[in-house]
């Protein structure tokens, strides 16, 4: 079992790294793409808002700096989560993920709540090319971050069955990498999106 | 693993033994997913070589009548889809799961139950695409399926929803084996396999996954924005809401034509495989194999617009795409130079393999040149859309991609079934379909040089179209002869093999690790660790030179192999959960086009299966192995059993959008 072990820590695997964490890595390349080809499609569809409501007079920017800014706390708790697990802090683990968790929600609350708004003001999925991607765009982060929920409560669950323990903190580093990773993608989403200038009608 | 051993849930037990049709869906071994992925691949070539030679009975006289113009566009839609994603994809993937682990000297690849889980959401995906043709839509917007072409206007049936959720499932395979074998590759060869001595095959593999795992996300966006089109009427692809309409044709290409050198690197693997064995020399300039594969890999990227030319994207953009698409001929050409350098003083045997090994660097070459042709902006715009187009691609992808996996079938498959082919049909076979495949894709270069437009269901007399279509649609049957011949040899040689001798270890006097195991491959694969010193590392421990430096045998085969009799080598056990998850995407594919009733089912098997996955125990303790721990160091690797909620939830990610 020893041997089995040192495996999950990547010693003796051809890049130092464990193959799930590997795996992780390699699935996080790809989804590089998926955002990125999302983004370009937004970027192109920015301007072309039809009748309906434009980027520039809709957003309100303020709001979403502070769920941009809850999202991106939850990254400092999932680090302090990983962390209590490492020096073995069975407690402290679990209150941090839960904290992780709980802010992804808020962040995810956040976005509902943007969504209706701007669904009151007129702009629906199909009013114009914009909203279409922005909604997408969005939308698919937001799926994202959800997943990410999941996959904090499901280590969560894990640790009150006691199977959550020092000796597999790597498992909370993997769902980090991944927390972490929507976390970024959130800043360039928030970058092109809102800080960027829009075009008004 | 000591983690699961706590048995959470009692009726979560693995499956038991490894016999019979049960073994086959439970089975996580690498080398019985590739050869699942041989055998659906070719099914699959039926029915879309099927659906070629209907194409050809359509225009083997001017205005046809065998198909009528609705069929017609439907069967060369699919007969491209079918081709692509579910002939020329997985039957490299059949080589690359079989034969990757034993290249590098692994157990198995690094996650075994997501290898099964990548075939079976593929067959689920084909399927899925395939049911179309009952539901009697089947897509008809050709398989680049432009936008807007292909949304609810012009497009009104279910066809291309087919398309759209067909390819998304079949996408997910895709990723997760790109992932998975990118693991394998980086984390499991065998000590002293460092990269640089790797075979070409394995190389080419691995730039394949790359691409994979870049190129798929591309196409998962442009299919997702489509379906969003046509299901939730956004407007991604709708010019009346001031939308782009070059918008698809820019992200499909992006994918595309990444997705061209997926299609032939793997061939270019596997002939670089078979011409040193055949030629008794080593592979010429390795390095430059090994590099010329990754910089196809990189300027792959850098040249979809010239699928675009006549599509109005600027002269800037033309003149900058057909200079980079001049510049991707040059790795190409350093390929094909050193093959034949391989081959250049050899002593060169013309066994099935090498013959066909033979036909991709000649026909690769014509493709290849007739490609070059293509970044001559003003000449293709000449060639678009014509005859010329379809006979290049044919060129490469039947000429390069197809001709070298039946290379790899003749040469690999006393490693798969312990027997060989038959030499005498395998040469009926090459012959046929060398000939056939000049006869019907040649004379179109003609065709379309004369201005005949492909997609177009019929021409009229009076063009001076007649000869060639009809030569053509004869050597299209003369493939199918030859098709026929290799189904004929795979039955012959199995009948033939029960009375005859077993083949021996070493049949074709090869050079990679593979042929260290006996044939067949035994379950375990090796009995011990290899400690690899050189490339070609098998070749090595056969030869040594004599004191003038001549080149001498220094073993046989049998002093050199292992005879696969380890007993205690513990395996990965099988598991339900892998087809259970896929069989649950195409309930959810109907729910997303009829009733989202459907989705109910389908993510409740994905759901169960997810959680029988992460709660299934890491082992059986009663399997056929058991826990047998010696000193082989990457044994342990092999099982991806470590059954976190992270690395399930990694690979829900992909399709939860979808449900």
């Amino acid at each position: 079992m020893a041997d089995a072990a040192a495996v999950s820590h990547g010693h003796g695997t051809g890049t130092g790294l464990s193959n799930n964490k590997l795996l992780m890595w390699t699935f996080l390349g790809s989804e590089c793409l998926l955002f990125g080809g999302l983004i370009s499609t937004y970027l192109i569809y920015r301007g072309r808002f039809g009748d309906g409501p434009a980027p520039g007079d809709i957003f309100d920017i303020p709001f979403t700096s502070v769920s941009s800014f809850v999202l991106l706390m939850s990254s400092l708790t999932m680090v302090l989560a990983l962390s209590a697990l490492q020096r073995g802090d069975i407690r402290n683990n679990r209150i941090w993920l839960l904290t992780t968790a709980l802010l992804g929600s808020l962040f995810i609350g956040g976005q509902v709540y943007e969504f209706t708004t701007f669904l009151r003001e007129g702009l629906g999925y199909t009013t114009s090319p914009f909203s279409s991607a922005f909604f997408t765009l969005t939308g698919f982060h937001g799926v994202h971050v959800s997943l990410g929920i999941v996959m904090l409560m499901s280590l969560l669950i894990s640790s009150f069955r006691g199977t959550l323990t020092k000796e597999r903190s790597e498992t909370v580093e993997i769902v980090g990498l991944y927390w972490h990773f929507v976390d970024v993608v959130w800043i360039f989403i928030f970058t092109v999106i809102y800080l960027v200038p829009s075009p008004t009608s | 693993m000591s983690e699961t051993t706590a048995s959470p849930i009692g009726v979560y037990t693995r499956p038991k033994g490894n016999t019979g049709w049960r073994d086959w869906i439970t089975t996580v071994d690498h080398k019985k997913i590739g050869i699942l992925y041989g055998a659906t691949a070719m099914l699959f070539f039926l029915i879309g070589g099927l659906e070629a030679l209907l194409i050809r009975l359509q225009l083997a006289t001017p205005d046809g009548t065998v198909l009528g113009a609705d069929t017609y566009n439907r069967v060369y839609t699919m007969h491209g889809v079918t081709m692509v994603f579910m002939v020329i994809m997985p039957l490299a993937a059949a080589f690359a799961n079989y034969l990757l682990p034993l290249q590098i000297g692994a157990r198995d690849v690094a996650f075994p139950r997501l290898n099964a889980l990548s075939y079976w959401v593929f067959l689920f995906g084909g399927l899925f695409l395939n049911m179309a043709w009952v539901f009697g839509d089947a897509p008809d917007g050709g398989w680049f399926a432009y936008a807007p072409n292909t949304g609810t206007i012009f497009s009104p049936g279910k066809g291309m929803d087919f398309y759209a959720l067909g390819l998304q499932i079949m996408g997910i395979a895709s990723l997760v084996s790109a992932m998975n074998l990118i693991v394998t590759v980086l984390n499991m060869r065998a000590p002293g396999m460092t990269l640089f001595k790797m075979p070409v095959f394995t190389w080419m593999i691995l730039v394949v996954q790359f691409l994979l795992l870049f190129a798929v996300p591309v196409i998962t966006v442009a299919l997702f924005l489509l379906m969003f089109d046509r299901n939730f009427g956004a407007n991604f692809f709708n010019p009346e809401m001031g939308a782009d309409p070059l918008l698809w044709q820019h992200l499909f290409w992006i994918f595309g034509h990444p997705e061209v050198y997926i299609l032939i690197l793997p061939s270019f693997g596997i002939i670089s495989e078979v011409i040193p064995t055949f030629s008794r020399k080593p592979i010429f300039g390795y390095p430059f194999m090994v590099f010329s594969g990754i910089a196809i890999g990189f300027m792959g990227w850098g040249v979809w617009a010239h699928h675009m030319f006549v599509s109005g994207i600027g002269p800037i953009s033309v003149a900058a795409f057909s200079v980079s698409t001049m510049f991707i001929a040059v790795p190409t050409g350093v390929k094909i130079l050193n093959w034949l350098a391989t081959m250049w003083g050899g002593k060169i045997r013309f066994n099935t393999p090498m013959l066909f090994a033979s036909g991709v660097v000649s026909m690769f070459t014509i493709g290849g040149l007739s490609g070059v042709t293509h970044s001559l902006a003003p000449a293709d715009t000449q060639q678009t859309d014509t005859y010329y187009i379809v006979a290049h691609f044919h060129y490469v992808i039947f000429g390069g991609a197809l001709l070298g996996i039946f290379a790899g079938f003749y040469f690999w498959w006393p490693k798969a079934f312990g027997h060989l082919l038959n030499e005498k049909l395998g040469k009926w076979n090459f012959w046929l379909m060398i000939v056939g495949f000049n006869m019907t894709f040649g004379p179109m270069h003609i065709l379309g040089l004369q201005g005949m437009s492909r997609r177009i269901d019929t021409y009229s007399p009076g063009f001076g179209f007649e000869f060639w279509n009809m030569f053509a649609t004869i050597g299209a049957f003369i493939i199918g002869l030859g098709v026929l011949a290799f189904l004929l040899n795979v039955w012959v040689s199995a009948r033939a093999a029960k009375h005859a001798p077993p083949v021996g270890l070493d049949p074709w006097d090869a050079r990679s690790l593979e042929w260290f195991t006996p044939n067949p491959t035994p379950v375990h694969n090796f009995d011990d660790d290899i400690q690899v010193e050189a490339l070609d590392e098998f070749w090595h421990r056969k030869y040594g030179q004599d004191e003038d430096g001549r080149v001498v045998r220094v073993a046989t085969a049998e002093e050199v192999c292992q005879d696969g009799s380890a007993t205690d080598t513990h395996l990965p056990s099988p598991s339900y959960w892998p087809i259970v998850l896929a069989a649950g995407l195409p309930f959810i594919g109907f729910g997303l086009m009829y009733s989202l009733w459907f989705c109910v089912p389908g993510g409740a098997l994905v759901l169960m299966a997810i959680y029988g996955w992460v709660f299934e125990p890491t082992d059986d303790p009663d399997g056929p192995h058991g826990h047998g721990h010696d000193d082989h160091g990457h044994d342990d690797q092999g099982p991806d059993d470590h059954g976190d909620a992270g690395e399930a939830a990694a690979e829900t990610a992909e399709e939860a959008p979808v449900g």
